[in-house]
């Protein structure tokens, strides 16, 4: 395994990670464009740009993107969160030259008008989706609740109404104002040779226009808040919870993530044996979440809607208990085990590893092997989640409860 | 990479399948149990899926906590459900540690405590499961088609029904335990950092003295109308249809999986070109392929809004019908394969990608295919020879399900 960086000349920044090891070979542009960084009059234009991206460029439309990358059988796509816009592939090393001149030709998308009016149902289509999915509209709402006036509050689809009146000029101003090989970091995993990589990313990226896109990055922290939306179809209702957590910029970000493992892993944590286990909920989770400046304890429910209100009681007293006497020295040392083991599954795969890599860059210019991810959970010491607790109180907690029992009142 | 293929029959029916890898740092394995919602009486829709989660509160000596720490402390990722005809255990960690879970999973399957307390709690589980499927209208069409599209059991969803989740007690949960937890009909399959002599060795000693049963009778049943149309006040219209194809043991599984993939396996495929690509019909549009011992099907799903909805399925339906008809293009052949083909290739780097697969081959064929057996076979194919085929399946009937707020007619049906 090693470590390759270099910054082309206009800014963009690559960094790889290569393995002779694995199969393949996955590539991904890290773009710093987001919902955090637009204003109400293009709310959702991040993604919406994202999708246009695959409706191609100068020489190909969007018929000659989707075969271009399927001919070589790559697997390609792309996401879009309140911070970045990622577009990626995975392929075997031999076909990296042509996938890889896809991949850097639609970040490059020429934005057609025709396109973009098609593109639009397509988006209002997986916002309606989204919208029959309980889970999907309790998450939007708790982002929206805890977040309040706070750029990470924003929608990532944005809504029917701004989707429709939003134009291909704004979109264009958007994309020239994001998309700056400055703003850009270029990542690679798995199997592949350096000197070529370097050829290839100057080849068909050393043209793009230099560009370096500021964000007001924010530190949230503060009031929490309350929302019972009604589905009163719904069988089962959905709870989520948000607290504050440490930034990604924070080291304190591995203890944040041992001690949502704790309190909240899927199985064996305190809320599995408080909820689940007896039966009282079918799904409880907490997760860490790192932001650029801020971070956030993601606490999620599921369960019959009579019980929403006992089960919030129990997951304050889980929440309270922490606070008051904290983690054990086993229950860290288990959860490091799961954590362990779960990165070194992860990172067999390059494609595993991609993430960590470019977001890691993008955001710290750090590169973390993964021997230096493990050894970061290792350090991790019981004073260490004290801390964390102490500097963030897991309750109160924003609450958005979400199906047929409007009733349900804060557990504090 | 030096990947090897090892399998071995117990004299008790056990089946194990590996694959060392010796260039990964860990290790998966794959058990498949005939305990699967198939062989639970009509009367006890949800008992399979109770008895997963019964087996892993407690097992060998240790109390539930007890297991879910020895577990942890493994590093063990891991899962237990149940499907129609197998229930699948699975776990994944450090090669240095798989023996170790192997060991708590052989005590999972042959000495769990099944303690009556744990039973209601279960239940509870089990019924808030089936209620949540209910509230995700993109799960719940894919559940009705196959219970439509298959014969009964084969199209049971090992969710349950409410009422057998209510009424099944605790006797009948420990019957079905003891009547399907079996050595002979299940499988093991291994992949990753493990050396073979010492696997087999362990099993041996594990699972060795595992006691046979006999093997049940299922009696199949027609299934039921292959319309329907489930009223629900969603945004979107749920559509999903299936249609009669080569099951993974048949000689015309490559022409069936050719198909489906041509259809709509990849961003280039017929249905994600002409519905989303050409006319903005959809986010969600694919095509699928499942196969059971003896029959397979392909299956088509997307989901759209209530004015959209009947253009989406009247192009869906021409795209099939254009298949047969029209059959299928060199170039469309050629990028179904390289997709194919890569996948296989990268499959090799996930030793739980690989111990699935293991699994599924030994249950459908008796073996476990390589890669270039694979790869051969899928260069057999032509356009012409996958083009009868289309033909063929184009004739067939079709089932289809719709769940939102109104019906949509379907073309050349009063």
């Amino acid at each position: 395994m090693t470590f390759h960086q270099t910054t082309l000349s206009n800014g963009l920044e690559v960094v790889a990670e290569l393995n002779d090891e694995v199969r393949s070979v996955a590539a991904g542009f890290f773009v710093r464009a987001g919902s955090r960084d637009e204003s109400d009059d293009v709310s959702g234009v991040s993604h919406f740009l994202e999708h246009m991206a695959f409706k191609g460029s100068a020489s190909r439309d969007a018929l000659a993107v989707n075969r271009d990358f399927d001919e070589v059988g790559a697997k390609h796509n792309a996401q879009t969160s309140e911070e970045d816009t990622l577009y990626h592939v995975t392929c075997l090393p031999e076909y990296l030259p042509r996938s890889f001149e896809v991949l850097a030709d639609i970040l490059r998308p020429s934005l057609r008008g025709d396109d973009f009016e098609m593109e639009k149902q397509v988006i209002i289509e997986e916002i309606h989706m989204y919208m029959d999915n309980p889970m999907s509209v309790a998450y939007e709402a708790a982002k929206a609740a805890h977040f309040g006036p706070h750029p990470l509050g924003r929608s990532i689809l944005g809504s029917v109404e701004s989707i429709k009146n939003m134009t291909v000029e704004q979109m264009r101003g958007y994309y020239q104002s994001r998309y700056g090989a400055g703003n850009i970091v270029l990542a690679v995993s798995g199997n592949d040779d350096w000197s070529r990589l370097v050829d290839l990313a100057e080849r068909y990226c050393g043209g793009w226009p230099q560009g370096v896109a500021g964000r007001d990055a924010l530190v949230r922290r503060g009031p929490t808040s309350f929302q019972a939306i009604c589905r009163a179809d719904d069988q089962q209702q959905t709870v989520i919870g948000v607290a504050d957590a440490p930034a990604l910029e924070s080291d304190d970000r591995h203890a944040a993530q041992l001690l949502a493992t704790i309190l909240g892993d899927h199985t064996g944590s305190r809320l599995y044996w408080t909820l689940i286990d007896p039966g009282h909920a079918d799904g409880v989770d907490v997760s860490y979440q790192d932001y650029n400046n801020t971070g956030v304890f993601y606490t999620f429910l599921s369960c019959d809607p009579d019980e929403a209100q006992a089960n919030l009681g129990r997951i304050e007293s889980v929440f309270r208990d922490a606070m008051r006497e904290g983690p054990s020295e086993e229950e860290l040392a288990q959860a490091r085990n799961k954590v362990l083991s779960r990165t070194v599954l992860r990172s067999e795969r390059p494609m595993g590893r991609l993430g960590s890599l470019g977001f890691q860059w993008l955001y710290r210019r750090e590169y973390l092997s993964v021997e230096d991810e493990l050894a970061a959970f290792d350090r991790v010491t019981t004073d260490d989640l004290r801390r964390v607790l102490d500097a963030f109180p897991l309750t109160p907690w924003t609450i958005v409860s979400v199906g047929p029992n409007v009733e349900i009142k804060p557990p504090f | 990479m030096n990947i090897e293929q090892h399998s071995h029959v117990f004299p008790n029916g056990l089946v194990l399948a590996a694959e060392t890898m010796p260039a990964l740092k860990s290790a998966a394995f794959t058990i498949l149990t005939p305990a699967g919602a198939a062989f639970e009486r009509a009367s006890s829709g949800g008992a399979a899926s109770m008895c997963a989660e019964w087996v892993t509160r407690g097992a060998g000596g240790r109390d539930s906590r007890a297991l879910i720490a020895a577990l942890d402390n493994l590093g063990v990722s891991h899962g237990e459900s149940a499907q129609t005809v197998h229930t699948n255990l699975w776990a994944a960690t450090l090669g240095r540690n798989a023996f170790a879970a192997l060991a708590l999973f052989a005590d999972i399957l042959t000495k769990p405590a099944l303690d009556d307390d744990e039973v209601e709690p279960i239940r509870a589980l089990a019924l808030q499961n089936l209620r949540g499927l209910d509230d995700d209208p993109g799960s719940k069409v894919i559940h009705e088609l196959r219970k439509r599209h298959f014969p009964d059991p084969w199209g049971r969803n090992s969710a349950g029904t409410p009422e057998g989740i209510e009424q099944t007690t605790a006797e009948e949960l420990r019957q079905f335990h003891a009547d399907n937890y079996r050595p002979n009909g299940t499988i093991l399959a291994v992949a990753g950092a493990v050396d073979w002599p010492r696997l087999r060795d362990e099993v041996e000693r594990l699972l060795g003295d595992w006691a046979q049963r006999d093997e049940p009778e299922v009696e199949e049943h027609a299934s039921g109308s292959p319309r329907e149309h489930i009223t629900r006040d969603t945004q979107q219209i749920q559509i999903a249809l299936a249609f009669d194809a080569a099951d993974v043991a048949g000689p015309d599984y490559y022409r069936a999986r050719a198909l489906a993939g041509v259809l709509g396996g990849y961003s280039s495929a017929r249905l994600f070109t002409e519905v989303r690509e050409k006319r903005g019909l959809c986010y969600s549009v694919y095509a699928g392929y499942e196969s059971l011992r003896g029959r397979g099907a392909i299956y088509c799903h997307a989901g759209t809004s209530s004015d959209r909805a009947q253009e989406t399925l009247d192009v869906t339906l021409a795209e099939i019908d254009r298949l047969g008809r029209e059959g299928i293009a060199q170039a469309e052949l050629d990028m179904m394969r390289a997709g194919l083909k890569s996948s296989l290739i990268m499959q090799q780097e996930s030793t739980s990608g690989r111990s699935a697969s293991i699994a599924s081959d030994w249950y459908y064929l008796g073996r476990m295919r390589t890669l270039e057996e694979i790869s051969s076979k899928l260069d057999e194919l032509t356009p012409e020879s996958v083009g009868a085929y289309a033909a063929e399946l184009g004739r067939g009937p079709r089932t289809i399900v719709t769940l939102g707020p109104r019906p949509l007619v379907i073309p050349g049906e009063s």
